[in-house]
């Protein structure tokens, strides 16, 4: 090879030089095509469906005197609901304070401080064992708020020091103080299941009829950005018509199955045992009734009123489909035979014949819906809570997808012309990205199922529960109503109740939609079943 | 530039191979996302295990439009320099750097959780083999003999006539 041929360009080194070039346009033709199909395909999707979250319940300013708190229960749920009015345990903020410093990713501290200041003093507190009363007076005494016990609701509800009162105390208890609160004038926000028989159910909604004050019942998802999406999920009939709906339980530890500790100081000496009783059939002193309190009808709910009631709730704020026609229910106690009276495996269904969230079909083609809520304490598999429509499936959680059914009506030409696909979301609603997406891929998916408990205001991650407190309080502050108030909690508890009537008697449990009763049943005290032991009731 | 190594032609054009499939792949994913203004690498951040407050910080409101483009910018940069053989030394060290730092957000360590991945993988995982074939890339470059490198080099050469 001569000196001046190697110095030049020959064709060869041009074609080595730039034969990359085409690899490069091509390349970058099928990316490009493929990013902006993908794209038209999401807008186009995302035009179609035109979601928006439902606006959150109103709340106003925390404005004004600060209102006075009394908490009546300060066991398990007391000591979270402080949390959510702003006021940690001092054990509480200690042991957070340590898991910060092991765990940087554990932000409950951080999240805590950083919540709003509600403009509240907690200045009563009842609580029948004398550690935790006092834990209460300990943690939350300032200078110049001194925390006041009293040793009956009675006397808490008719004193000069509170204005409003949270009731977080076992159920058989809940009626009766909010009953006795709301004639005395005094603000309630009311713990999960409203009631805990039929008749105190009445009688709570004739006191909050016959009241001027704010009510409000413990139901925080209705403050979830999840479900005010889902909200108008429904609202646009974008599932069409939802004929079942599946809501789940699944827990396999101690504390999921209501074995809660009992504390070493607790003896007849420190615990009101008598007060504690109440309506309840009195037995000897037993400190596992008083701190294991859900394990007995007594007491408790069950999980037809303790877990149940949040799932029927969390349906009734999408579909606001109010208490089904008929009730149906199984059960027993498979995993726990421990003493305690209340199922622990469940399965109530609840029917709907009259109700439809609409159709994309035929008119009176469709009418009617079943609410399956399927419960075990005996295994954590997670099952989602899927609202199960002829156009779509709505998976609601603190995240939310939809998926495209294979044979809808509505988005068939999508679905032919595969700008749809059944196994890939059509929507989805992801907390821990902030933002909607119109296809997302099975990892996207992944990790949106891990959001809990949070939802999210303005971009930042706020508490349910506190965001629900604080629409009581701006109520009580600024008036309206708030989102889970008597008519809510008259349908959870009656729902509930039929849930656990229909195990006990082993029937189906009509509701009379004209009289707003539970049909009677022949032979029956429906009340007296539905606190006695399954096994009792012949 | 050329490198002291004696290769023959095969161990030649198969590291070519190679360097042309890797900036495929990275131009590839760096047109993609490009092209879809939806993506976000917010999930992948934030829900990183390993040196969580470092990929959460780059996962923030005020930060995560600047991580996303610089990301984009990356892997097209990348790709772009490994395709065309044109800076691919500089080019694969960058692709090294993105390629550890998906790695570091997701490691295959044990116990750490594998969301998202195919396959199976225990330490090594498919992101650290591309970042090792970059390694021998940019050990041995490719473009002198094939990609816009070889032009530059004939450009310099002097002309004798």
């Amino acid at each position: 090879m001569s000196e001046d041929k190697k110095s030049r360009w020959s064709r060869r080194d041009l074609l080595k030089g730039i034969a990359s070039v085409p690899i490069v346009g091509s390349v970058w033709w099928a990316g490009a095509s493929k990013g902006v199909n993908n794209t038209q395909a999401r807008d186009s999707i995302l035009k179609t469906l035109n979601i928006n979250a439902s606006p959150p319940p109103p709340s106003g300013p925390m404005v004004g005197d600060p209102i006075r708190i009394g908490i009546i229960g300060f066991g398990i749920r007391g000591p979270q609901l402080c949390r959510a009015l702003g006021f940690g345990q001092k054990s509480w903020l200690e042991s957070m304070a340590e898991a910060a410093k092991k765990n940087p990713k554990d932000t409950r501290l951080s999240s805590f401080l950083a919540q709003e200041h509600l403009n509240i003093h907690i200045t009563a507190v009842c609580d029948l064992f004398d550690v935790r009363a006092q834990d209460a007076i300990d943690s939350f005494s300032t200078d110049d708020v001194k925390v006041q016990r009293f040793r009956t609701h009675q006397e808490l509800v008719e004193s000069n020091v509170v204005d409003a009162v949270v009731i977080a105390t076992p159920d058989h208890w809940h009626a009766p103080i909010a009953i006795a609160a709301l004639q005395a004038g005094k603000h309630v926000y009311v713990e999960k299941p409203m009631t805990h028989n039929i008749k105190e159910t009445y009688a709570l909604k004739d006191a909050v009829e016959a009241s001027n004050v704010v009510f409000q019942v413990g139901h925080q998802h209705r403050q979830t950005q999840s479900f005010l999406t889902a909200q108008d999920v429904v609202k646009k009939n974008i599932l069409g018509h939802v004929s079942l709906i599946q809501a789940n339980t699944n827990r396999n530890d101690d504390n999921g199955a209501w074995q809660y500790p009992i504390h070493e100081k607790a003896n007849p000496n420190t615990i009101d045992w008598k007060q504690f009783i109440g309506n309840a059939p009195m037995v000897p002193f037993n400190s596992e009734h008083f701190f294991r309190w859900r394990k007995w009808w007594a007491y408790g709910s069950g999980l037809s009123g303790d877990l149940m009631s949040h799932d029927y709730d969390r349906v009734n704020c999408i579909l606001k489909m109010g208490i089904p026609n008929s009730v149906v229910a199984s059960g027993g106690i498979y995993t726990h035979k421990d003493g305690r009276n209340v199922p622990d495996v469940m399965q109530v269904n609840m029917e709907f014949p009259d109700f439809s969230t609409g159709s994309s079909q035929l008119e009176g083609k469709e009418k009617g819906m079943t609410m399956v809520y399927s419960a075990t304490l005996g295994n954590q598999y997670g099952r989602t809570t899927a609202f199960m429509g002829h156009d779509a499936t709505m998976e609601v959680g603190n995240s939310l997808t939809i998926y495209a059914d294979g044979n809808s009506t509505k988005f068939k030409e999508k679905l032919v012309s595969e700008e749809m696909d059944p196994n890939v979301p059509i929507y989805q609603y992801d907390p821990a990205s902030g933002s909607v997406d119109g296809v997302t891929s099975a990892t996207a998916k992944y990790f949106a199922d891990k959001g809990l408990l949070w939802t999210y205001r303005d971009g930042k991650r706020v508490d349910s529960t506190h965001l629900h407190v604080r629409e009581w309080l701006s109520c009580i502050r600024n008036g309206g109503t708030p989102s889970c108030n008597i008519k809510e909690g008259f349908e959870e508890a009656m729902t509930s109740h039929m849930g656990g009537l229909s195990y006990k008697l082993g029937r189906r449990i009509d509701w009379d939609q004209a009289k707003q009763e539970i049909v009677p049943v022949k032979g029956y005290d429906l009340d007296e079943a539905l606190l006695e032991d399954k096994e009792k009731i012949v | 530039m050329t490198t002291d190594i004696n290769l023959s032609r095969t161990g030649r054009n198969s590291l070519i191979l190679l360097r042309l499939f890797i900036g495929w792949h990275f131009l590839y994913e760096g047109v993609l996302k490009l092209y879809n203004p939806a993506w976000t690498s917010k999930a992948y951040l934030s829900s990183a295990e390993l040196l969580s407050p470092f990929f959460q910080w780059l996962a923030s409101d005020g930060m995560i439009h600047l991580v996303d483009n610089l990301n984009i910018f990356g892997l097209m940069v990348v790709g772009l320099s490994l395709l065309l053989g044109y800076f691919e030394r500089v080019g694969s060290i960058f692709g090294i750097c993105l390629l550890l730092m998906y790695y570091l957000a997701h490691p295959a360590l044990p116990g750490a959780s594998q969301a998202g991945t195919e396959g199976s993988y225990w330490i090594i995982n498919k992101n650290l083999i591309e970042a090792a074939a970059l390694y021998v890339l940019y050990q041995l470059p490719t473009g002198a003999y094939f990609g816009l490198h070889s032009l530059k080099k004939n450009l310099l050469t002097p002309q004798t006539k």
